[in-house]
């Protein structure tokens, strides 16, 4: 079994459940959801764990921010700034299904696939 | 370690502002199709080139017109299989930029066969994505010059036949067969290998014309999971199973490497050098810029509408006649039905001190309108402090604005009075001449 050392986050906004990344998924940790969302489509879902951060997810999606994959979660969580603030923090994960993290030095809640707005340090 | 994070390139707006309607968080094409895939391999390839700044997307249409809700990037829309006419245009007026021309196969093999050969015969320096589906995705599953023999379509419900509509063209040997393109592959979305290889393909694609290699040509095979009407893994299925037997993968062409980088600048147009290459004196070209302060108090977007019949048009060219006696710069665009009397007509008149940029008038400020459908269309469109002069005569109906100066003109009776119904016009640009400043009633005379 490889090592879960990733994260995947699913924008159940922007997908549109079409299956291919369930389908792509190497380690089969990904499924669609029983829920819709605004859109009326069922989303992608993470199982919750055994993520690998291997990306292939993210190649199959079709749609430009539907997926976002930390490839190594544990140095994306020390590496964390809070934006609130501007310091160095750390994510708390709270929801690995919903990809949803609290930051620790405002408390505030994170969305991880809310990517292009978080940033880390280099 | 440093931290890596695969989500949404940098190559996308974040949310899709100019998308219509409600939905400004997807792209408008269906689940599972191949185009998505596309673009996050050109948005991740010309991000990391760091050439994002310097991108200009052709779309000609197809389901990909739309491309410009997404990339941000610079974007021009393109006739029907016009893509890379447009993309020549662009490329030899702006060398240094990324020039993308993104095709369907209806799109490039059908209508723009003709361009696409050419473009590449000349080895533009441009990058051709040609998103081959075998099928006309946009406009509800009907066959297209890719269609394999026996595929069944809107129309060709029994399936594609040797004798009724030949055989499925193939684009990327037709194109490696020429001498001028340097890079000519194809490949297909249907796994994670092939959108590996796919990516490979896409990011040597833009390079070559980073380094001004020449013409990079890449076909894509791609779903369309609802022209064929299958799940999207199923289509992903398809492509592998039918669909690459069809238009095998491969590198048909790539010479980049052998070749040496173009001198783009040849083949550049100056501003110093067009005036010289129509025959024009250049310092007539320059503008006179005391008199473009001017110009605002006098520059005038006079929309004309009525039905054909009314002289709508004319009202139109005299207007532009006085403009051109009273040294103006002018000009006149008509917009008409297929009738010559009955339809709706309208034209569009600049009189201007400054040079014109375009004819059309979008906001006038001034709206004659000669009937009452004229009236409700454009009263909108009419600026702030525009005026709208209409034929009370006609229009049983009062403008709603507030904002603007409402002339109500009889023209209608006036003309039938003087013995004629024809000439409203006529009447009409006696009132504009005597309310208006910028008609010097003189030379109207």
């Amino acid at each position: 079994m490889a090592k879960a050392r990733g994260l995947v986050a699913v924008n159940i906004e922007e997908c549109k459940g079409c299956n291919l990344c369930v389908v792509a998924c190497p380690v089969d940790v990904l499924h669609l959801a029983d829920s819709f969302n605004t859109h009326g489509y069922s989303p992608a879902e993470y199982d919750g764990e055994g993520c690998t951060g291997c990306g292939v997810c993210y190649y199959a999606c079709p749609e430009p921010g539907a997926i976002t994959v930390y490839k190594n979660w544990a140095e994306a969580q020390e590496s964390y700034i809070c934006q609130t603030k501007q310091v160095a923090s750390k994510l708390i994960l709270e929801d690995s299904v919903k990809g949803i993290a609290t930051c620790e030095a405002c408390g505030k809640e994170v969305i991880l696939s809310n990517f292009s707005n978080l940033s880390f340090a280099e | 370690m440093s931290v890596k994070i695969l989500g949404k390139s940098k190559g996308f707006y974040d949310t899709y502002e100019r998308r219509p309607g409600n939905n400004h968080e997807q792209t408008h094409y269906c689940p599972g199709c191949g185009h998505g895939i596309l673009h996050k391999m050109i948005a991740d390839a010309v991000v990391d080139f760091n050439v994002a700044e310097n991108m200009i997307l052709i779309s000609p249409v197809g389901c990909s017109v739309f491309a410009y809700y997404y990339f941000n990037a610079g974007n021009i829309q393109a006739a029907h299989g016009r893509a890379p006419a447009v993309a020549t245009g662009v490329k030899r007026a702006l060398p240094e930029s990324i020039v993308i021309s993104y095709q369907g196969d209806g799109d490039l093999a059908a209508i723009g066969g003709n361009e696409i050969l050419h473009a590449a015969n000349r080895g533009e320096a441009m990058t051709v994505f040609f998103v081959n589906n075998a099928i006309y995705g946009m406009t509800g599953g009907q066959m297209a010059p890719t269609t394999l023999i026996g595929q069944k379509t809107t129309t060709t419900p029994y399936g594609r036949t040797l004798q009724n509509e030949g055989y499925p063209i193939k684009m990327a040997e037709i194109i490696a067969s020429l001498e001028a393109p340097v890079y000519v592959e194809r490949v297909m979305l249907a796994d994670v290998r092939s959108k590996n290889a796919a990516r490979k393909a896409v990011r040597k694609g833009i390079k070559n014309q980073i380094e001004k290699k020449g013409f990079s040509f890449i076909e894509v095979l791609s779903t369309c999971p609802t022209g064929w009407k299958m799940t999207a893994p199923q289509s992903e299925e398809w492509i592998k199973s039918t669909l690459v037997k069809n238009f095998p993968l491969g590198v048909y062409k790539d010479i980049a490497d052998q070749v040496e980088p173009l001198n783009l600048d040849l083949n550049l147009a100056t501003p110093e050098r067009v005036p010289k290459l129509i025959g024009l004196e250049q310092d007539k070209m320059e503008f006179d810029t005391a008199s473009m302060k001017l110009a605002t108090d006098i520059d005038q977007e006079i929309k004309i509408a009525g039905f054909g019949g009314q002289g709508v048009l004319s009202l139109g060219v005299w207007l532009s006649e006085i403009g051109m006696r009273q040294d103006l710069e002018v000009s006149w665009i008509p917009s008409y039905g297929p009738e010559m009397r009955g339809g709706t007509a309208n034209c569009h008149v600049k009189l201007s001190r400054a040079k014109i940029g375009s004819p059309l008038v979008t906001y006038p400020t001034v709206l004659v309108a000669m009937n009452r459908p004229s009236l409700e269309k454009f009263e909108d469109d009419v600026v702030e402090g525009g005026a709208i002069v209409w034929d009370s005569a006609l229009i049983d109906v009062e403008p709603q604005r507030k904002d603007i100066k409402n002339i109500p003109v009889p023209a209608t009776q006036i003309a039938k009075d003087i013995g004629n119904s024809r000439v409203s016009n006529v009447v009409l640009l006696g009132v504009l001449a005597g309310f208006s400043d910028f008609l010097d009633p003189l030379v109207v005379r």
